[in-house]
């Protein structure tokens, strides 16, 4: 469909509502307004079903039997990493990596270079990271005996640009960077950041796990060396993510585990190891998993990323701008570029009391520190409650959440 | 709307929370510990005093959610003047109550208001962090006591 087309059709969120059949459900009695979605988001029929059409039809292994269930199981695996390829536009199919999310994927990306760096040398990551975005760095840091270097944020939740470009140095070895903040919703200037760290040859990996369902990507025109997300955060199921590497890179890097499916010869002198991405491929992986993020990527293609993106600013904007009128609400994570998350806390309220209330109104929220640890130290709170938006949810879901407030506010005394 | 909450947010629990009871650091304590609940970032200090075997004295300091401030305030309200042993005998007690199984009410006296967590798996641990502080404290423990 061209663009033209497709911008007079307007967006349908009672339609879209349709797909996903787990919203249609009542919780402590009152309809469930999911609003967890930046930790997973729900999964649409179209999902749901290729796994049981896979799991019905189509179960077999891949890349190893002759006989038909496996050569259509092995086409279906291969077709999703067609699909996740012409998602994040990269060059080949052979610069996508299979993995069980983006955790896996760094992880990854953290033991091929434990082999790179050495004593003193230095890895760049930012104070807003997910915790699966600092430990492998900090575990690689340990092994190798080079040091963590961590760029800071300012009091609405953006990164300092020049105290970032500060912290690059000779000694910078790698940089890794979240593309989106869970738990500010800040979103980073990638591009300017990757440029940078490519002026001074540091190669660059990004944590798209909260961008992937909100911003469109083009790992081409980034340029980054890596860009890793998880399936569950974009409508796939869990236990299944991937890694984009740029194949000089993913070629020049040690496999990551060892086992079967990653090896072209082995005879017990010596193993020589399939080519990229298989090398990284190590063991049956989650067959149905990659299926489904297939049919979840088709899924979001025939809505259009553009237009859930313009549907979930508009929530996040309509929210901010409600949760403005309550007085002892303070949002956490003001950046001027954000995604469609709003973290908050309320005076004299902790958050977890939050999350209990707003439950028992049917409002499923976030509470807690959102494996952000660093983050809520810098704010000064134990935690905070977070409100996450998703191209199901509605203007009337936010209203909802609001009266929830000010009835938990009104409880509270 | 929110009423069918009150067996867990009783009024007296929102009382603890807004003015909690002993909460302040002891200058002279004998034994302090810190807990902390890694889930929610609850975190609290427990400070005693010991005198043969008695608690003479009890104080905290922290951050945590209403359930945990109002068990704390309570807990250190009521082990105040028990012998070490009758602490220990307590939170055993409270323990039961909280993850549900039957005990005697009469035996928890304030602490009863509390009963309400066990129909709320995720706070559990609320209620009994700082039970579980105390039971590290008395044996001890030196290092930070954690729920998970
Ligand atoms: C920014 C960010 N990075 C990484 C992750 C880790 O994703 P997963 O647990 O799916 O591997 C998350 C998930 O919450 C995230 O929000």
């Amino acid at each position: 469909m061209n663009k033209a087309v497709e911008n007079i059709r307007p967006y349908d969120v009672d339609s879209i509502r349709q797909d996903f059949p787990v919203l249609h459900q009542q919780v402590h009695g009152k309809p469930l307004v999911y609003l967890d979605n930046a930790a997973t988001s729900q999964k649409p029929k179209a999902v749901i079903d290729s796994l049981v059409h896979y799991y019905q039809n189509d179960n077999a292994n891949i890349h190893r039997g002759v006989h038909t269930l496996s050569e259509r199981a092995t086409l279906s695996y291969e077709n999703s990493r067609k699909k996740v390829q012409c998602f994040l536009n990269a060059a080949s199919e052979k610069e996508i990596v299979f993995t069980r999310g983006a955790t896996e994927a760094i992880n990854l990306i953290a033991n091929a270079y434990a082999q790179t760096l050495k004593a003193n040398d230095e890895v760049l990551i930012t104070a807003m990271e997910h915790h699966s975005n600092i430990v492998p760095w900090q575990m690689l840091c340990e092994k190798t005996g080079a040091i963590l270097k961590v760029a800071p944020i300012n009091d609405q939740g953006e990164l300092i640009l020049d105290q970032f470009e500060a912290l690059i140095s000779k000694k910078t070895k790698f940089a890794a960077i979240s593309h989106m903040s869970n738990a500010l919703g800040t979103i980073n200037p990638i591009k300017q950041l990757i440029d940078l760290l490519h002026q001074h040859d540091i190669p660059v990996l990004i944590d798209g796990a909260q961008a992937i369902p909100h911003i469109a990507v083009d790992v081409q025109a980034l340029g980054c060396d890596f860009y890793v997300f998880s399936g569950h955060k974009l409508y796939a199921p869990t236990g299944i993510g991937a890694l984009y590497g740029k194949l000089e890179l993913l070629e020049k890097m040690a496999p990551y585990q060892g086992g079967g499916d990653m090896i072209s010869v082995v005879t017990f002198d010596k193993t020589v190891y399939s080519k990229v991405p298989y090398k990284f491929e190590a063991g049956t992986p989650n067959i149905a998993g990659t299926i489904g993020l297939g049919a979840a990527l088709d899924y979001v293609n025939s809505i259009g990323l553009d237009a859930i993106a313009a549907h979930e600013d508009s929530l996040l904007a309509y929210a901010t701008e409600q949760a403005k009128r309550i007085d002892k609400l303070r949002i956490i994570g003001t950046a001027k570029q954000k995604g469609a998350i709003l973290s908050f806390v309320l005076d004299g309220i902790h958050p977890h009391d939050i999350g209990t209330m707003m439950d028992h109104q049917g409002i499923a929220v976030r509470a807690g520190h959102h494996c952000a640890m660093p983050v809520m130290d810098f704010f000064a709170v134990p935690a905070t409650a977070r409100a996450s938006f998703a191209m199901y949810n509605t203007h009337q879901e936010v209203d909802v959440l609001m009266a929830g407030i000010e009835n938990l506010i009104e409880m509270f005394g | 709307m929110l009423d069918d909450l009150r067996d867990l947010y009783q009024e007296v629990i929102f009382d603890h929370n807004r003015n909690p009871r002993n909460f302040r650091k002891m200058e002279d304590a004998d034994r302090q510990i810190d807990g902390f609940n890694p889930l929610c970032g609850d975190r609290l200090t427990l400070f005693i005093k010991l005198d043969d075997g008695k608690i003479v004295d009890a104080s905290f300091q922290g951050q945590g959610c209403a359930i945990s401030t109002a068990s704390a305030s309570l807990m250190t309200d009521i082990i105040k003047g028990q012998s070490e042993q009758e602490a220990q005998q307590l939170f055993a007690l409270f323990h039961k109550m909280a993850t549900g199984e039957q005990v005697d009410m009469d035996d928890l006296g304030k602490l009863a208001v509390l009963a309400g967590v066990c129909e709320y798996p995720a706070r559990v641990k609320c209620a009994t962090l700082p039970w579980h502080t105390l039971d590290a404290l008395l044996k001890g423990v030196e290092e930070p006591v954690t729920t998970e």
